[in-house]
């Protein structure tokens, strides 16, 4: 027995990068195991959500946007590090950029997979999803989200798989070795690209809710032929990406109690991101102020008239609308932060700002889809208030398991880190 | 050669049809006829329990406003709600629902005004119901379902729904396309009163007039047009519509004496006491 587990350990070993330490195989298996069950229990409420319908939720005729869609709307925000890393490395020619970005990628195709697979869960029809290419309508925001979501996973994927080939073992095949390489080498163009196409999936995501003329809270006015969510969307994701790319980053470098980037490289991806954070904010306050003295005042409404609601999240705290407050503030802080050369080489202030930043465009993005659904817009209506049931919690975890899974695959397997065996000598 | 935008601009064709309602909120008793019928005649399924309202199908819904005084001042009004087929900002036909779906599953007729839904189209991502202010429209959150006898009194011009779908009121447009067969084969034009929807014939107070509004003959057009002939409906009374600020343009317009019920139905001229839903309502 004992020998037959030291067996598959040297196997299994093998498939390790060269030069590295990798936790033993038992534990790995455990946190495998661990967080496979989890993932499980998500699939397990898909399927009942797939056959059974949408029932299985706490949606509403209210809140037929809910909590899937923020998840939706989230993880394509902070996964946006991967487009802007990729354009940095590539395009603008931000070299260091290269020890970071194969991470980059990895959260940004955990985040856009998961994006499609709860979209597939969240429409009522699954069978019918390929109708919004089919039939597409070219005046909606959603048409132009699913077309420009599914080309840039393609791009995603072509920019995992070079890292994937790279594995020890399917290195050893020349088919395979050529091909990594050769994708290499024209990874610009598909940066390019992605970047291109994620400016337009980005924004037209904030464009959803900025369209909603009908609905005061969420409307905002054009600029050219797109509302100024747009902007904001694809501006806050090429801010707030980044900082989650951080993020994972140092808890994945504390799970593994091993350094894997530099600091330098570290430090250079906070400095564009505190500067995007900072000019976001700048752009955030002034949308704010326009939409709150110039537009609603057209409706004889007032921004508070938004937080009248008993329930904690859309009330106000000593007459402030709070959750406004702190969504402007997890930018203005990260982007103070990491602006200052100080404030970036202080680890636990680090540490705060991509929290805090990646948290801005959580919220953002909370803020735009529920809360746009919970504000009553007929003057005899009130708040419509929604806590998701148990099925729509589990398959909103099940995204955060795959990419545990996906990250600890990689990790174990793929050299994802290329500073790792000069920072972890063996 | 395809539809232009924008009423009666349909280049060498007729003026296109607008067809609306008026609503005379002072009429109406909350008795819940209209809501009856439209249920009977577009096979709008039911629920065992239907107390939910957010998650129950009622095309025609009847709100129970009130004027949030005591008594001896406290007034109630009720206030039906159909689908309001908005023809959108300058009333071009971009709805705030049809311009957003994004599998071109709800679509705006210029010849008849009319916002469609096309169920077998729709994959259910219900932007549609987020695009709506006025929560006109509902996803079909379980399989349709009636008790056994009710099946045999489906009615076979309406086509029922999956789940997994939205839905809304349609004007009762499988009416006008009856209508508009037997007109056509008679080689005359359509007449009032041969397209009416099941909820202005069911209304027992006559609260409801429904019609062409580009049609000066037709008594919706002379309401809102404010003409002596709608002297009789209007009663000095300024016809208003819901939300009119935010420009969806609906074809469903109000009527009420009453300041506080005018007040309620736009928020451009909400007043601080707003009107408040009655949850005491039975609707």
């Amino acid at each position: 027995m004992e020998a037959a587990y030291q067996k598959i350990v040297r196997l299994e070993s093998q498939l390790h990068p060269l030069g590295v330490q990798r936790a033993p195989l038992w534990q790995f298996v455990l946190w495998m195991g661990f967080f496979g069950t989890i993932l499980l229990w998500g699939v397990y409420a898909m399927f009942l959500c797939w056959f059974k319908g949408l029932n299985q939720t706490n949606m509403n005729d209210s809140y037929g946007f809910a909590l899937w869609i923020w998840a939706d709307l989230g993880v394509i925000a902070v996964g946006g590090g991967a487009f802007f890393t990729g354009l940095l490395r590539y395009v603008v020619g931000k070299d260091p950029l290269k020890y970071i970005i194969n991470y980059a990628v990895l959260i940004g195709f955990i985040c856009y997979s998961s994006a499609l697979l709860i979209l597939a869960i969240d429409i009522g029809q699954p069978l019918r999803g390929w109708f919004i290419f089919w039939h597409a309508n070219v005046h909606s925001m959603l048409t132009e989200v699913a077309f420009c979501l599914s080309c840039y996973f393609g791009v995603l994927c072509i920019e995992y798989i070079p890292l994937v080939l790279e594995n020890r073992k399917i290195d050893e095949v020349p088919i395979f070795h050529h091909t990594s390489h050769n994708f290499h080498e024209v990874m610009a163009i598909f940066a390019a690209t992605g970047a291109f196409l994620s400016f337009f999936h980005q924004g037209s995501l904030g464009g959803v809710a900025g369209v909603l003329y009908g609905r005061p809270f969420a409307y905002r006015p054009e600029f050219f032929i797109w509302p100024t969510t747009f902007f904001l969307f694809t501006w806050s994701a090429a801010a707030c990406g980044p900082c989650f790319t951080i993020l994972v980053t140092k808890i994945t470098e504390a799970i593994t109690r091993k350094k894997l980037v530099k600091d330098n490289v570290v430090e250079l991806l906070a400095k564009i991101a505190g500067w995007m954070l900072l000019t976001y904010s700048i752009a955030k306050i002034i949308d704010t102020l326009y939409w709150a003295f110039v537009m609603l005042p057209k409706h004889n409404l007032h921004v508070l008239d938004f937080f009248t609601n008993q329930s904690l999240i859309y009330s106000k705290l000593g007459g402030v609308p709070w959750i406004l407050v702190v969504e402007i503030l997890c930018s203005v802080i990260p982007a103070v932060i990491l602006v200052t050369k100080k404030g970036r080489q202080n680890k636990p202030a680090l540490i705060v700002a991509v929290f805090l930043g990646s948290m801005c465009a959580l919220i953002n993005r909370w803020v735009m889809v529920l809360q746009v659904m919970a504000v009553p817009v007929l003057t005899f209506e009130t708040f419509a208030l929604y806590f998701p049931s148990w099925q729509e919690l589990a398959t909103t975890i099940l995204p955060v398991a795959y990419g545990v899974l996906l990250i600890s695959l990689s990790h174990r397997y793929l050299p994802v880190f290329p500073q790792e065996r000069e920072l972890n000598p063996v | 050669m395809t539809e232009t935008q924008g009423h009666g601009n349909q280049e060498g064709h007729a003026p296109g049809s607008k067809f609306g309602m008026v609503i005379d909120l002072d009429k109406c008793t909350g008795c819940g006829a209209c809501m009856v019928a439209c249920m009977a005649e577009n096979n709008v399924p039911t629920k065992p329990d239907e107390t939910n309202k957010l998650d129950t199908i009622t095309w025609m819904r009847v709100f129970k406003l009130s004027n949030g005084k005591a008594f001896p001042d406290a007034e109630t009004c009720y206030l039906p709600r159909p689908c309001m087929h908005c023809g959108g900002k300058h009333d071009a036909g971009h709805s705030p629902c049809v311009s957003v779906c994004p599998a071109t599953a709800t679509d705006y007729s210029y010849k008849t005004g009319i916002v469609s839904q096309i169920y077998t189209r729709c994959f259910g991502c219900r932007y549609c119901m987020g695009a709506c202010p006025y929560h006109a429209r509902y996803f079909n959150w379980w399989d349709p379902k009636w008790p056994a006898d009710m099946k045999n009194y489906l009615s076979p011009d309406v086509s029922v729904r999956m789940r997994g779908v939205v839905e809304k009121c349609s004007f009762c447009f499988h009416r006008y396309q009856r209508a508009m067969d037997l007109a056509y084969y008679e080689e005359r034009e359509l007449e009032e009163n041969e397209y009416q929807t099941a909820c202005t014939q069911a209304c027992p107070a006559g609260a409801i007039t429904f019609g062409d509004l580009n049609n000066e003959d037709h008594m919706v057009y002379k309401v809102t047009h404010e003409e002596s002939e709608g002297d009789e409906i209007l009663r000095g009374r300024t016809p208003f519509r819901l939300l009119e600020e935010l420009e969806t343009n609906p074809k469903v317009y109000y009527l009420s004496g009453r300041d506080w019920v005018v007040k309620a139905g736009n928020a451009s001229v909400r007043e601080e006491a707003k009107a408040v839903k009655d949850t005491g309502g039975h609707h």
